[in-house]
Parts: C-alpha cells; sequence; structure tokens
C-alpha cells in the first residue's frame, strides 16, 4: 500500500530538520537582538477576519466549518494574523511595536508540479513605524539575518507599488486602459506591455521605466524612493538593494516600497514583503507597518550552495 | 553570452535562434555541428525541446532563453518574464477543419464541437471565449490525423504554411492569434544579471 501525501507538501526528517532549524534559529536570535519578540497565532482562523485584512484573505485557500456553522480558513500569510494581533491585544501600547514569526502557511497550488502548498516562513514585522525609516530598518536586518544564516551574495529588490500607477495618472492616460498595462506587469509581460501601450503619449517612458533596476541611478525616475536609498546608504547596505521599478507584488495590502529577496542560487525569489499603511486600520487601530517574509526551505537551498562554494 | 546561460530550443526555431547568437557575438560553431551534445559550457548554451525552455529559465538553470509564444501561451503561469519578440518562427495559432462546415454543425445538432489538440488550454480557452461549448482532445503526435478518422471535429494547432492542413484536407476556419520566438528571462537573474540582460535586449533591439 502507499500512503500519499498532498501533493505540495513534505515530510521533513531529523538532517534536514536539524538544518532548518539552525537556519530560523539564527534568524530569530538577530530578530530577537534587534527587539522584534517572536509571536505564533493559530493556523485556522475566521475567513472573514482574514477577508477583513484583504478582499481576497490573501489568497487563503483551505476553508472548513466549525461546530457553529462559521467559515475557518488556513493562513496564507502571517502579516494579517500579526495585524489582528496587535489591533486586539496591543490597543493601548504606544509603537512602535516589533515581531517575529516562524510559522507554516498554506496556498493553492495554481499549477501542479513543484509549487508547495504548504510553506514555512521566517519573517518580521514593524508596526507603527513609519517610511522611510521602518522600511529601512526591515531590509537591513533582512540582509543580516540572512548574513547571519551564511549566505553572501543575496540583494534585496526595492520598488514603488503604486510607482506605474501614479505614472498612467500623471500622464492622463484613460481610466480604462489602465487595467490591461497593469496586469502585463504583473505578469512580467513586457511584450504585452509594449503593445498594450501602443500610441499612447510618453510611450517610451511608459515602456522603459517598468525595465529600470539598479543603484541610486534608477531613482530620478522613483525620487519616491530616494529617502529609504540615503537611510541604507547611512546604514551601510545601500549596495545590497537593488531598486527596480518594475516590481509589483501580488497582495492588494502593500501601499508604498514593496521587497523582494534574491540569491543567486535559487530561480525563485527568497521572500517578499512591504510597507502595508492602511492595514491595521481594517482591524481597528490605525497604524503604518512594514514587513517582510522569507521562504525558509528557498533560504536552506540558497545556504546549500553557498557552503558548496567553499 | 556574456556570464549568461542562455536555453536554446531545438526544432524550428534552432536556426533562427543561432543566427541571432551568432549576430551577438557567441560561438555556435560547436552547437551547430554537434546535434548530440547537450551542453556547451563554453558558449553558455544549453539545448532543449522548445517547450522545456521556460522550465529551466523558470528555475533558473537558465538566465534567458528562446521559446515560442505558443508554448508561453498553453501555459500561461510561467515565473519568467518576456522581454522580447523576436520575430522569427511565425506561425498562426489557429481551428482548421475539414470540408463543409463539421464545426458548425456539431455545435448546432450537438450542442457541443470535439476539438483535438496539442495545446489543450489554449483551445479550451478560444473556445470558452467565443461562448461555445468543446470538448478536447489532448494528442500528442499529428493532429491532423484526428478529424479524418472521425475522432473529432476539429482541431486547433500551430501551422507555418498551411501546407499539412491542406494535405489532410483541412483549410483554417479561424485564427486564434500569431506566435513568434520570444526572449524569456528567469526573475533573480533579471535583477542580479540586470546589465548582461540588459546588454543582449539592446544589441537585439539595434
Amino acid at each position: 500500500v502507499t500512503s500519499p501525501i498532498p501533493p505540495g507538501t513534505r515530510d521533513v526528517l531529523p538532517d534536514e530538520m536539524r538544518e532548518l532549524r539552525a537556519i530560523s534559529e539564527r534568524m530569530r536570535a538577530t530578530f530577537e537582538e534587534a527587539g522584534y519578540g517572536e509571536v505564533h497565532t493559530p493556523a485556522l482562523e475566521y475567513e472573514e477576519v482574514l477577508r477583513r485584512g484583504e478582499e481576497r484573505a490573501a489568497g487563503a485557500r483551505y476553508r472548513t466549518f466549525d461546530e457553529q456553522g462559521d467559515v475557518l480558513a488556513l493562513r496564507s500569510d502571517m502579516t494579517i494574523p500579526i495585524a489582528r494581533v496587535v489591533a486586539t491585544r496591543y490597543t493601548e501600547v504606544e509603537p512602535p511595536l516589533r515581531f517575529c514569526y516562524f510559522a507554516h502557511a498554506w496556498r493553492a497550488i495554481e499549477r501542479g508540479v513543484g509549487e508547495p502548498r504548504e510553506f514555512l516562513q521566517g519573517g518580521l514585522e514593524l508596526i507603527g513605524a513609519d517610511a522611510p525609516e521602518g522600511d529601512a530598518e526591515v531590509v537591513s536586518l533582512t540582509i543580516e539575518a540572512l548574513d547571519a544564516v551564511g549566505l553572501r551574495r543575496h540583494r534585496i529588490g526595492i520598488g514603488d507599488g503604486s510607482l506605474y500607477r501614479t505614472l498612467l495618472h500623471e500622464l492622463d492616460v484613460p481610466e480604462d486602459q489602465h487595467m490591461p498595462l497593469l496586469e502585463c506587469l504583473s505578469r512580467r509581460d513586457l511584450v504585452g506591455l509594449e503593445r498594450a501601450v501602443g500610441d499612447l503619449p510618453e510611450r517610451e517612458l511608459l515602456v522603459e521605466l517598468p525595465t529600470l533596476r539598479g543603484g541610486a541611478e534608477v531613482l530620478e525616475r522613483a525620487e519616491a524612493l530616494r529617502p529609504l536609498h540615503d537611510l541604507l546608504e547611512a546604514r551601510g547596505v545601500a549596495d545590497r538593494v537593488i531598486f527596480d521599478l518594475g516590481l509589483v507584488r501580488e497582495l492588494g495590502y502593500y501601499t508604498g516600497a514593496v521587497f523582494e529577496v534574491y540569491d543567486p542560487a535559487v530561480g525563485f525569489a527568497l521572500g517578499g514583503g512591504g510597507r502595508y499603511d492602511e492595514l491595521l486600520g481594517r482591524f481597528g487601530r490605525e497604524l503604518p507597518a512594514c514587513g517582510i517574509a522569507l521562504d525558509l526551505q528557498r533560504v536552506h537551498l540558497a545556504q546549500a550552495a553557498e557552503e558548496a562554494l567553499g | 553570452m556574456s556570464g549568461l546561460t542562455i536555453a536554446v530550443p531545438r526544432g524550428a526555431l534552432f536556426e533562427g535562434t543561432l543566427d541571432l547568437l551568432d549576430r551577438l557575438g557567441v560561438d555556435t560553431a560547436e552547437v551547430r555541428s554537434n546535434d548530440r551534445k547537450l551542453l556547451f559550457a563554453e558558449a553558455g548554451i544549453v539545448t532543449m525541446r522548445p517547450s522545456d525552455v521556460p522550465t529551466y529559465v523558470e528555475h533558473g538553470s537558465a538566465d534567458v532563453g528562446v521559446t515560442g509564444k505558443d508554448v508561453l501561451l498553453e501555459q500561461s503561469q510561467w515565473n519568467v518574464y518576456e522581454l522580447l519578440d523576436l520575430g522569427y518562427g511565425r506561425c498562426r495559432m489557429v481551428v482548421a477543419a475539414g470540408a463543409g462546415d463539421p464545426i458548425g454543425s456539431a455545435l448546432r445538432r450537438l450542442g457541443r464541437v470535439r476539438i483535438a489538440t496539442k495545446y489543450p488550454r489554449v483551445a479550451a480557452r478560444h473556445f470558452a471565449d467565443t461562448g461555445r461549448q468543446a470538448e478536447i482532445v489532448e494528442v500528442k503526435g499529428s493532429v491532423e490525423l484526428a478529424p479524418l478518422t472521425g475522432l473529432v471535429d476539429g482541431i486547433v494547432d500551430l501551422t507555418a504554411t498551411g501546407r499539412t492542413l491542406e494535405e489532410n484536407g483541412l483549410r483554417v476556419v479561424e485564427e486564434i492569434g500569431v506566435c513568434t520566438a520570444r526572449l524569456i528571462a528567469n526573475p533573480v537573474a533579471h535583477k542580479l544579471k540586470a546589465a548582461e540582460i540588459d546588454r543582449v535586449v539592446e544589441r537585439i533591439r539595434s
């Protein structure tokens, strides 16, 4: 008899577990040192509560009913649950608040093979700190945590989630043309984008902007990110970030800077995050916030590749 | 190719891709002369069937690659950048059927049409978008055979000249789209090797 487990889930045996544990211990030590206390929240939440954070409940896919017939969902990230915790358990506490977590989350498998249904995330949330200081803290602490794990070549991509939308408004591009352009951008379809731009005025700018990525030189087109750059420079990590004017993140709750974490050893981003200044308000306590989450199994892949380099 | 690994499709796009690499200053002599070897580390080239190119690029085993738009359309959620339309390898994705109007009559009398294809997602999307019920039959080999034997009422396939269709008594009844070769890139390489990738894109554009 075979006794399968669902595609996209996995058993972790002692050798791997020991290494994963070592990674999370080092990251946790870095986060705790910086004042980020670890929290844990239920894997199951009321779906309605998750939806308050994001209309699609941040992509939570697995639902069940409880004894009362209420819909429960398996969380798909830790950002919404932590926003809920802050708004309900820290109603009076003076911000900023700093939390870290190491927990599983669940998402649907869209394509079948190879995608995780259940994944282990390690991340942090900084609540009550405005941009750009809060962003700089989260970015530099992420770099530091990955240094502690033994990675050396990682970089953080930094974009502005509203940059292209703002540009479309500034150029008076008709509203009905926004959606097709933004969809091409989120599909990373630059051929489709160029076609969708068609004969719009400032054609070159609309096509080129999302391809700009690099150091401070690209900030001429994204002045909003310059204060963050200057803070990162002061922290000595400006050379470890890539400003990426085409970067967009899927989740709807981001309001400012967005992040993605890269390592040359892994073909996929190790994680990502961003600023979400409106999320806490939806749970009843209006505070700016910013956070990042790393997929620990991908971090493990990058660590193994780094060790192989010697 | 200046520190990049490129996935090159064997088959219909092979020659065009090697010509393109020649223009970029890549030495393709060994690739042209050895059709059994798959990995050419010195030139930074890996060769494979076109439908495997997005897989290698998505996982970062190749930084960039060339594949047909048909491959990208069939699996629309590839986690890759589509950087450039390379123009060559031009084909049409079409609906074809035999004499008379087998598709129309199947829809009229049976309420649905049976379609054979190697592109089940493209076919299903096309019929759904045009408000017709279709049963998609996925085949791996010569699609033209399917309507001749009565397996299906019509086919969805890629055609360059239309000659194979004609020789099998089929004609194009609808065009779904035009497919050409595309340059794609791994999203992480697109950031970490930005200068190298941009240089390639600029040289191809000019």
